[in-house]
């Protein structure tokens, strides 16, 4: 029984200085912490639990379908994704493998979110130039779309060393891959991208204006309607979002200040009225969260995924365990909200038993080894 | 129509010679009717020498100079020396009648050892012929020695360049590269994913 807009939470694994204490947490410290985050996230009822990718300090998630598997061992419902895969310095093979593995381990509870990646000095540590993080995003993509869906694959393009006769394994669960939501903030190319190819578009609507935002939406579900795969109103949308609330709306005021102040990315910059007046970002009380999350959809329309991001700015992993808990008070009513006045003809959020009963069954696309004809033994590879 | 360049290469064979002709072809493709005309600043060296010290000037050297003074559109390319345009590129410039260049658009190209030094055309040569009240376009061309090996980045500039000077001095408008080279606010789509990726193996236009 799943939910017509999943809504859950993510994290970009930042390591940040509580502001208030002065104190750092430690690698290992918030590599736990995020395992109790979307343990609590299943437990008020959450859909979806993200985490990002980055290879560089101050940062600790490099290796995000290990964590993603450690969590799903641990978790029965929630479904595992990423905010986001780095599309632009991964080898495409590697994302194959590595998402069918979480696939199968998690039983079909993961997806996947696509991104290009705006630290610099990344691309080159591997073999890459920022530069050309587009053309690297779209040729990469259309790689990994082929891996998961044919066999013997020969490759030869501009970014990747070739291919030839390559079938990459696992083959993905009931041989349907994982859904794939392509984010982006400002890429016209991306949305193109998502669109072209039927999969789901994601914008983090945090530091943008909703004007920003619902321009690249648009863009997306055009292009999605142009090339067939439904109609506009039919796209497969996500949203970024962040909040503080407490029950008193001048608490979570006071309280978030310094947390938003000294932010690696907020602060130092616009304030906090400014800010949560421009942006999405809402800072209150319950209330008001609902309120202003349901009121995303009078500038994109209806959609299938709402996360939001949890644990940034160097808040304690206590102080997110109660906004998680937060939200599962008004999780019901916002859950009710989304669910009025949708029409009929938008589709749910996908899930891996849905697309799989939209692709007529699940099927074993395992490759077996062909028994040799003289001594009927099956090929060893060594 | 008249095209000069002007190109101060001081070795034989020189990279600054090779990026000049490799320019001149490009702009000769968009303009098969101009008359166009190479001027090797080497060659004149002790000519400009001596008119710079005592103020006599050869036959040679006055036609040389009159030539560039004639021209609808002027290609200048020096090697960087020492940060800045080589003192013998400057010595044809110093020499030059004042006024000669008035209203002239220019196309800057530079050569060097590696792209570090690309912003000399920028901060020395773009400042020079704003003060010989010279137009230079706003499309330098600078080549590094590793450009010869892969010149596809090189030639997209040169088309950019070259683009432009044919369109200046016909009178057009030019329109700049459909590419978007940074992010802006505005979300318009200028290529479909198909087009996107037929061209993913060309090289970037910067």
């Amino acid at each position: 029984m799943s939910n017509p807009v999943q809504i859950g939470v993510f994290s970009v694994s930042d390591i940040t200085t509580d502001p208030t204490t002065d104190r750092t947490p430690s690698e290992h410290e918030r590599i736990k912490a995020s395992v109790a985050i979307a343990k609590k996230a299943e437990d008020v009822g959450l859909d979806v639990f993200a985490i990002g990718e980055h290879h560089n300090p101050p940062f600790f998630s490099s290796s995000p379908t290990t964590t993603l598997s450690y969590i799903a061992a641990q978790t029965e419902r929630i479904i595992l994704s990423t905010a986001t895969t780095l599309i632009t310095t991964n080898d495409p093979v590697k994302i194959a493998e590595d998402f069918a593995m979480l696939q199968h381990l998690a039983d079909g509870r993961a997806d996947l979110m696509l991104g290009r990646g705006n630290t610099g000095p990344v691309y080159p540590w591997f073999g890459q130039d920022i530069r050309n993080g587009i053309n690297l995003a779209i040729e990469n993509y259309a790689l990994l779309h082929r891996l998961w869906r044919e066999t013997d694959v020969d490759w030869d393009g501009r970014f990747r060393t070739p291919l030839a006769g390559f079938t990459s394994t696992p083959r993905p669960l009931d041989d349907v891959p994982p859904f794939v939501w392509h984010g982006s903030i400002r890429s016209p190319e991306i949305a193109e991208q998502a669109a072209y190819y039927g999969d789901g578009f994601f914008h983090n609507n945090i530091f943008w204006t909703m004007s920003h935002t619902r321009q690249m939406i648009d863009l997306y579900r055009r292009r999605y309607e142009h090339y067939g795969h439904g109609a506009y109103h039919q796209a497969i949308v996500g949203l970024g979002g962040q909040f503080f609330m407490r029950p008193n709306s001048q608490d979570a005021w006071r309280e978030f200040r310094p947390y938003f102040d000294k932010a690696p990315v907020y602060g130092h910059g616009p304030s906090m009225e400014e800010f949560t007046s421009a942006t999405p970002l809402t800072v209150g009380s319950p209330q008001q969260v609902l309120e202003r999350t349901l009121g995303f959809r009078e500038a994109v329309g209806d959609y299938q995924r709402q996360l939001f991001l949890i644990d940034h700015a160097g808040l304690p992993l206590k102080t997110v365990l109660e906004q998680l808990d937060l939200l599962g008070e008004i999780l019901p009513a916002m859950r009710a909200g989304f669910a009025e006045g949708r029409p009929t003809d938008v589709p749910d959020a996908p899930t891996h038993p849905s697309r799989v009963a939209a692709a007529g069954g699940p099927r074993d696309s395992t490759r077996y080894a062909e028994p040799d004809a003289v001594t009927g033994r099956a090929v060893e590879y060594n | 129509m008249k095209i000069v360049a002007v190109s101060a290469g001081a070795a034989n064979p020189s990279s600054t010679r090779k990026l000049t002709d490799r320019v001149l072809a490009a702009v000769a493709e968009r303009l098969p009717n101009a008359e166009i005309r190479v001027i090797d600043v080497r060659e004149f060296g002790q000519d400009l020498l001596t008119a710079t010290t005592s103020g006599l000037r050869s036959d040679r050297l006055t036609a040389a100079l009159e030539a560039a003074a004639d021209a609808a559109g002027l290609i200048a390319v020096t090697p960087v020396f020492n940060g800045s345009y080589s003192g013998l590129f400057k010595l044809f410039f110093d020499v030059l009648d004042e006024g000669s260049l008035a209203n002239v658009p220019v196309l800057l190209g530079a050569t060097g050892g590696t792209a570090r030094h690309s912003l000399a055309i920028d901060q020395t040569m773009v400042p020079l012929f704003f003060y010989l009240r010279a137009r230079p376009l706003p499309w330098p061309i600078y080549a590094a020695t590793g450009d010869w090996a892969d010149p596809g980045s090189l030639d997209a500039r040169v088309r950019q360049a070259a683009d432009a000077l044919a369109a200046e001095v016909s009178g057009e408008r030019v329109e700049s590269g459909r590419v978007r080279l940074h992010p802006s606010h505005d979300f318009t789509l200028t290529s479909s994913l198909e087009e996107m990726l037929a061209n993913v193996g060309r090289a970037e236009t910067v």
